[in-house]
């Protein structure tokens, strides 16, 4: 039971970050249709800006704002200078753009920072708590209690706004909602910035546990990708629980069966579900139009 | 038709001439490599163009033919004692048959699913050649055997030169020659649109599955070639990030132009091999190119400087 709950725990903890990452990805895919393979350099921004900034002296909290913030400027840099000039563009071209951005923000992180692996202070000790046999590392909490508070939040802006509404109805359809008066241009900067903030976020509330170094967000990104596909592409819900599915099926995976083949289960399961499920577990039937 | 039949010639012999000029050019040794590497990638790009360019399907983990192709002549001589051959008709028959056994259910699949199910059958391939070292040697790779063929030994950067130029040569040939037949017309519509392809009678499902058998037994060749010739071998060639440097090479290059894999992958090659010379700028300036390019170029290089050139002998 105690092992169980252990992999539970840890499953969850992994699957929370996932979870932010994909849901990064399921925002901008709504408001601009764009699958951005830069997500995860997002995630590696949050704690190497961290790192960095408490390195030079700030509290944490307040290098945690800085790291946020400077996310939040190169994803709305990465809007404006890279996916805007493309606009129209087909979605092939736009995935290959934000795969060079992710080259590019990978080099630049090389140069500005370093190339080491670095470690941030567990926000409230390292002590581990005993939950029914459990050795819990206290930070879990913080990733799964911070998961909740972002996923939270998203849902009151996009469900109890007028701002949050227009992302809806961009997503819905970009040119009814130009239509009515809604700025789709804006709209998708929010997106791209706020996809940024969320994927710094994550990258701050797990960097404790999994380290960072300029190169993690590759696997992020196939990971998070991954997971939002499960959920079913373009569903903010379907982006969580894919997430936290996943972080799952990798823990248990690993605990019981084989942890060098942990990956492998992951990615076997999307394919049964895919084949089974054409649409991921959440996703709407589309009916083309022709 | 008789021009296109024209067109067609006319693209293989520049290919050939460029060929076989370019060495004259070639100061060291070096350059007959880095040369070699292009023609190999060129190889895997045009393959994975028929797939992408002409029957419009992305796929994001075409290292994984790549990787069997190059494994497949680096096990079967050392392990089973095969001669090696054999062993890369062998990868590429693997690599064709599990193309068809995985495409089935995965071709019905559309747009970014289809990618995600790919991109799982990459990480799954890679991840068992990283893992069976007993096989494969691990993550650290494993020698490769010289190829022999009737007692000829194939080695050295000149000879292998000629040998991936004449691939090339080949491939470019195969691609070129598909476009016109009914198979490649049946992959344009589907690429244009699949409702109105399936509509005029086009069996979707099964030209989808050629397209990805196709595609992967070129990666396949390329991955043994480059096996060969670099007579060393590891899981990267497998790997996610080689699946992307592929389908960079084909969109940057130009969806659906053959000669515009050639171009991408000349481009994709040589360009981090020139920026060594900016050391730590290397990925940086790597990137913005990219970036740079899909948005000034979006069609792709090929495709967009020949309307660009089109336009200016019109006016």
């Amino acid at each position: 039971m105690a092992e169980f709950l252990q992999f539970l725990i840890s499953g969850l903890t992994v699957g929370a970050v996932y979870a932010l990452v994909a849901l990064g990805f399921t925002l901008i895919y709504n408001a601009s249709g764009v699958v951005n393979f830069a997500q995860g350099e997002f995630v590696m921004l949050g704690g190497m800006v961290t790192v960095f900034a408490s390195a030079a002296g700030l509290p944490l909290p307040l290098a945690a704002l800085v790291a946020i913030a400077a996310a939040v400027a190169i994803g709305l840099m990465l809007h404006r200078f890279a996916i805007e000039p493309a606009r129209g563009a087909s979605a092939v071209t736009l995935i290959i753009i934000t795969i060079g951005a992710s080259i590019l923000l990978r080099g630049v992180a090389a140069i500005v920072f370093d190339k080491q692996f670095h470690k941030l202070p567990a926000f409230t000790g390292d002590t581990p708590v005993d939950v029914l046999g459990a050795a819990v590392q206290p930070q879990s909490f913080w990733v799964l209690g911070g998961t909740a508070v972002v996923v939270l939040g998203l849902y009151v802006f996009l469900e109890h706004t007028l701002l949050g509404k227009a992302v809806l109805a961009t997503a819905a359809n970009r040119l009814a909602a130009r239509l009515v008066g809604i700025n789709t241009t804006t709209i998708m900067a929010l997106a791209f910035g706020g996809s940024a903030a969320i994927g710094a976020i994550a990258g701050i509330l797990v960097t404790p546990i999994t380290l960072t170094s300029y190169d993690v967000g590759t696997l992020l990104a196939l990971k998070g990708f991954a997971a939002a596909m499960l959920g079913g592409m373009g569903n903010p819900v379907g982006a969580v629980v894919g997430g936290l599915l996943l972080g799952l099926l990798e823990a248990f995976g690993a605990g019981y069966l084989s942890s060098t083949y942990k990956d492998a289960f992951a990615f076997l399961v999307i394919l049964i579900v895919l084949f089974a499920a054409p649409q991921g577990l959440f996703g709407r039937r589309v009916v083309e139009r022709v | 038709m008789r021009a296109l039949v024209n067109q067609r010639f006319v693209t293989l012999a520049i290919l050939a001439v460029v060929i076989a000029v370019l060495p004259l050019a070639f100061p060291s040794s070096y350059y007959f490599r880095v040369a070699s590497l292009v023609w190999v990638s060129a190889l895997a790009a045009i393959g994975l163009n028929i797939l992408m360019g002409q029957a419009g399907q992305v796929s994001l983990g075409h290292a994984a033919f790549f990787g069997i192709g190059a494994y497949a002549v680096a096990i079967g001589p050392t392990h089973l004692g095969i001669p090696p051959w054999a062993a890369l008709l062998f990868g590429a028959l693997l690599s064709g048959v599990l193309a068809y056994l995985v495409g089935r259910p995965i071709l019905r699949l559309k747009g970014h699913y289809l990618a995600i199910a790919t991109l799982g059958l990459g990480v799954l391939v890679a991840l068992v050649i990283t893992t069976e070292s007993r096989w494969t040697g691990g993550p650290d790779g494993m020698p490769v055997e010289r190829l022999t063929l009737f007692g000829w030994r194939v080695s050295g950067s000149y000879t292998w030169y000629w040998v991936t130029g004449g691939l090339l040569l080949i491939g470019t040939w195969i691609a070129l020659n598909l476009d016109e037949t009914p198979t490649g017309r049946a992959f344009r519509a589907l690429h244009d649109s699949e409702v109105a392809a399936q509509v005029v009678g086009v069996d979707v499902a099964r030209f989808k599955l050629q397209a990805f058998v196709i595609a992967a037994i070129y990666a396949s060749l390329a991955g043994s070639a480059l096996a060969f010739m670099n007579g060393f071998i590891n899981p990267d060639q497998a790997g996610f990030l080689h699946s992307v440097e592929l389908v960079t090479i084909v969109v940057l290059g130009g969806l659906g132009s053959v000669v515009g894999s050639i171009v991408g992958a000349a481009v994709l090659v040589t360009l981090p091999q020139a920026l060594t010379v900016f050391q730590e700028y290397e990925h940086l300036l790597l990137g913005l190119i990219i970036i740079v390019a899909m948005i000034f170029m979006r069609n792709g290089i090929v495709p967009s400087l020949s309307n660009l050139l089109l336009r200016r002998a019109r006016s």
